[in-house]
């Protein structure tokens, strides 16, 4: 041991107002697998920019040594040409390209100016080889799926000749077979040699795949702990990023379920652009009021596609079935009959449609009913403005004023956002899709206690999320949904991890 | 909080905004002295309002549009085509001048509400509706025109855009009337800015400490006195600036008082999240280019006012310019980001620095040029500045 391939020390990074880094300092082995965990706005991605060079040398303050040396990048293309490589979250493709041209995109394989093809495409199909994604390199990127781009942008690492490779949550958009094949190749890489450092939020993964974690809480270095000697549990490191013990992970909650809110029934949808293709299939489903109705699937199963139809017909095509609430039957063909009648959509991505990450909180949060704050067509700002407020303070959304951009906010924070605008609408049904997604384990634990307060207030809740512990720790039913059909509806003392995802993969082989 | 640090505060926090007030008033104290203070004569004043009124209220139309996240590269053809068809009514059929005006607008209503329909109902980009329009309008012009120049108006018809009210109060030289009118809009402004400070204090926000509000409405104020005292002493009250008035008042309000201003920023930030949140998105974009059209409308019938008839190339570039008094008045390429009183500063940033090189008489190629880089500029300043406020966090 102790032949370490990188060591920052002392690294301090401040922003106007804002010490964002205290005196960090962190050791990665030699051929190990390194976790960072953290709350969000912790600093882990701060700390990731400043070893790859994006806040370059002389904006922060401590030492770099890469592979012994001292190193001073002034840019990402230092850091690169020194093997260390960063895979954002947000992935870097290109989707009109293909494969192939995306892995050298930056790097061509040319000869005086001119790309040889054959060259790139040939080491393209090894590289993919190595990543083990079976598509050939003149595949237009677009054409995959979020797991597949995630494994071209490691082939695209892995091209630039990388000594270690950073991973920005990496499984974050991933379901788990995905997940699963993605850890199965940073092992393999492992074994090759390769140094990994993974920012995860992803407990149950750094447990099964680290060598190390180091944690920092507020800036700081916490601790750094040996997952293999010590045999770390995700409690452990639970402990660690928020400094206390959660004792659950999900708070106590007695539910009282009263009558039927919301029915579906027989809902078909086909898809917008290929009518020929049935993308949510003869659905039938209901949510009672007080209850939180969990809905489970593989990533293109369905559930998203379900609840944005059902949601003022927001996605899809030749939309049939019947939608009922309180019994009545009732017509949500736009957005806004489906917010009056009290349906409200918290989507899984709160970036693209969630938010206007240019404007600031109050004109988020009133954004869905702004009637309600205006007359006669007139919006009364200062009403407005107090209505924010009010739900900065009991959402615990941690900005100086509501006139702060919501594109400046941490994830859990912009998250909290969306529930306001959607809270504010005073639904009835409130169906959350992938409502922790991204975001750090405090923040969940506060989203999972307001989930459990709407429904002590009666009112019906559908929660959709790919983390099967999650559903079984909130949810009083779980529907699970598999190639656009409903295969199952389990109450919660009979689900289990094994036989949702049995009942989530059922009927896909026999539709095949 | 000390008055001075809190100026200083009001200034950095919003130098988005407040940076292109500085910049106006650099470029009218610059050429105020390169003219020998021509610039700021009486005379001179009168013509920058006379001459560019029809832009700035193409510009109105304009930033909401971009607000949208949308372009209108037609503008300038609509002025010509709806000029073009007033003409035809008032001096081919010799009917009043007011059926001129009703028959323009109506004209720039149905060019509104065709490019609407295109763009918000079949979902075509805005830039090539309306590069279809410049086409299009522009041969209905000629089509309209019969490839000719009509003229002269009627007397009355050429009061829109040439027409002074004075002389109801009297006065030596000074005219009382501009002065009165001067001060009530002086005196409504202060009243309104009260009323909004009454309002945040009822709700407990944050205001502005008395004296830094004092001071902004007193500047406001003495500027704006100045301005009339010029006019004023000149031809009066121009009628035209009493329309541009009236559209920037009623405009300012629609864009940050009222539900549907909400939903273009709304529609111009993230499309997606509006739509999400029930916002009627086809029918916004459906109502934006209907205003466009009627204001091109309302511009093409002052200008054709100004120019005392209808000409086939009426209008050319008119687009450019109402577009370039957007950017530089702070509003974003991608949507989502302007304001109607930047559009109209930078509108009068582009007038001041013609009207100024035209009376130092410097060429027209070197005027084009400057306007050029003055635009490049005012874009590169203001994503220095976005980047600046990211890399604060």
């Amino acid at each position: 041991m102790a032949n370490p391939i990188l060591e920052m020390r002392a690294i301090t990074k401040t922003f106007p107002g804002v010490k964002a880094l205290q005196d960090v300092s962190m050791s990665v082995e030699r051929g190990e697998i390194h976790a960072i965990c953290g709350e969000n706005g912790a600093g882990k991605s701060t700390l990731m920019k400043v070893l790859s060079g994006v806040y370059p040398h002389g904006t922060y303050d401590g030492s770099i040594l890469f592979e012994g040396e001292e190193v001073e990048f002034g840019s990402i293309n230092d850091s690169e040409s020194k093997g260390i490589v960063i895979i954002h979250q947000e992935l870097a493709l290109v989707p009109f390209l293909s494969i192939a041209e995306n892995i050298f995109l930056g790097n061509e394989r040319s000869h005086r100016g001119l790309i040889d093809w054959n060259v790139a495409n040939s080491e393209a199909a090894a590289l993919l080889a190595r990543v083990g994604l079976d598509e050939l390199p003149v595949t237009p990127v677009g054409q995959l799926g979020v797991g597949k781009q995630q494994l071209v942008e490691i082939a695209k690492a892995l091209s630039k000749q990388v000594k270690l490779l950073i991973l920005d949550e990496p499984t974050a958009a991933l379901n788990d077979n995905d997940s699963e094949h993605l850890l199965g190749l940073l092992r393999q890489l492992k074994a090759q040699g390769m140094t990994s450092i993974m920012i995860s939020h992803k407990l149950n993964e750094i447990a099964e795949i680290a060598d190390t974690t180091t944690i920092i809480r507020d800036g700081r270095t916490v601790e750094t702990l040996d997952m293999v000697a010590d045999e770390v549990t995700q409690e452990r490191i639970i402990r660690g990023m928020v400094g206390r013990d959660l004792g659950h992970r999900f708070p106590p909650h007695e539910s009282h379920i009263g009558d039927e809110v919301l029915r579906i029934e027989d809902w078909t949808v086909h898809h917008p652009t290929d009518p020929g293709r049935v993308v949510v299939d003869s659905a039938n489903l209901t949510v009672r009021a007080g209850e939180i109705v969990g809905l489970a699937g593989l990533m293109g199963a369905g559930r998203t596609e379900l609840a944005m139809s059902v949601f003022g017909r927001s996605y899809g095509s030749h939309i049939t079935g019947k939608v009922f609430l309180h019994g009545q039957e009732i017509n949500v063909g736009t957005v806004s009959e489906a917010i009056n009648h009290g349906i409200a959509y918290a989507t899984e991505d709160r970036k693209k449609y969630g938010l206007n990450l240019i404007e600031d909180i109050r004109t988020n949060v009133s954004a869905a009913n702004l009637s309600k704050v205006s007359r006669g067509g007139w919006v009364n700002s200062n009403e407005e403005i107090k209505v924010a407020e009010s739900f900065r303070q009991s959402m615990n959304i941690k900005a100086p004023t509501v006139l702060a951009l919501t594109g400046k906010l941490s994830g859990g924070n912009q998250q909290k956002v969306v529930l306001s605008k959607w809270l504010y609408t005073d639904p009835q049904v409130l169906i959350l899709d992938e409502p922790t997604r991204g975001i750090d384990v405090g923040a969940k634990y506060e989203i999972y206690t307001l989930i459990n307060r709407l429904a002590e207030e009666g009112k019906a809740v559908l929660v959709i999320s790919s983390e099967l512990p999650e559903l079984l720790g909130i949810c009083n039913r779980i529907y699970t949904l598999s190639a656009g059909r409903i295969t199952g509806s389990l109450p919660r003392e009979q689900a289990t991890q094994e036989n949702l995802m049995e009942l989530m993969t059922k009927e896909r082989d026999q539709v095949r | 909080m000390t008055a001075m640090a809190g100026l200083k505060d009001l200034f950095t926090r919003n130098l988005r905004q407040s940076g292109i007030y500085v910049a106006f008033v650099a470029i009218v104290g610059l050429f105020t002295i390169l003219t020998d203070g021509v610039l700021l004569s009486p005379g001179n004043v009168t013509n920058i309002v006379l001459q560019y009124s029809y832009i700035l209220i193409l510009a109105i139309g304009m930033v909401i549009v971009i607000i949208g996240g949308h372009i209108d590269l037609s503008v300038g053809s609509v002025v010509a085509l709806t000029g073009a068809v007033s003409a035809v009514v008032v001096i081919q059929r010799g009917l009043p001048w007011w059926v001129g005006v009703l028959a323009g607008l109506a004209v720039g209503l149905l060019v509104g509400m065709w490019q609407g329909f295109w763009v918000a109902y079949v979902g075509i980009p805005a830039f090539i509706v309306t590069l279809a329009g410049m086409l299009l309008f522009r041969g209905m012009t000629l089509q309209v025109l019969g490839n000719i120049s009509l003229s002269p108006f009627p007397a009355e018809y050429q009061k829109i855009a040439g027409g002074f009210l004075n002389g109801f109060l009297g006065g030596q030289g000074i005219d009382v009337f501009t002065l009165l009118i001067g001060a009530i809009a002086v005196l409504g402004y202060a009243f309104s800015q009260y009323r909004a400070r009454l309002g945040r204090i009822k709700y407990q926000q944050v205001v502005e400490t008395m004296p830094i509000f004092v001071t902004k409405l007193v500047l406001v104020g003495l500027v704006g006195m100045a301005f009339t005292y010029q006019l004023s002493r000149s031809r009066g009250l121009p009628i035209v600036l009493i329309i541009l008035g009236v559209l920037i008042i009623a405009y300012q309000i629609v864009t940050t008082k009222t539900v549907f201003g909400r939903h273009v920023y709304a529609i111009g930030g993230n499309l997606s999240a509006a739509q999400l949140s029930g916002v009627k998105v086809k029918h916004v974009n459906f109502w934006i280019f209907v205003n466009m059209g009627i204001l091109s409308a309302v511009a093409g019938v002052v200008y054709s006012s100004r120019s005392n008839g209808a000409q086939p190339s009426a209008g050319e570039m008119f687009e450019l310019d109402a577009i370039a008094a957007c950017f530089i008045g702070g509003a974003s390429t991608t949507g989502g980001v302007g304001r109607v009183t930047g559009a109209m500063v930078g509108g009068l940033i582009m007038a001041v620095m013609s009207n100024g090189m035209q009376l130092m008489g410097i060429d027209q190629s070197v005027q084009q040029m400057v306007k050029g880089l003055v635009l490049l500029l005012a874009v590169a300043f203001d994503i220095y500045n976005k980047r600046r406020a990211g890399a604060a966090r």
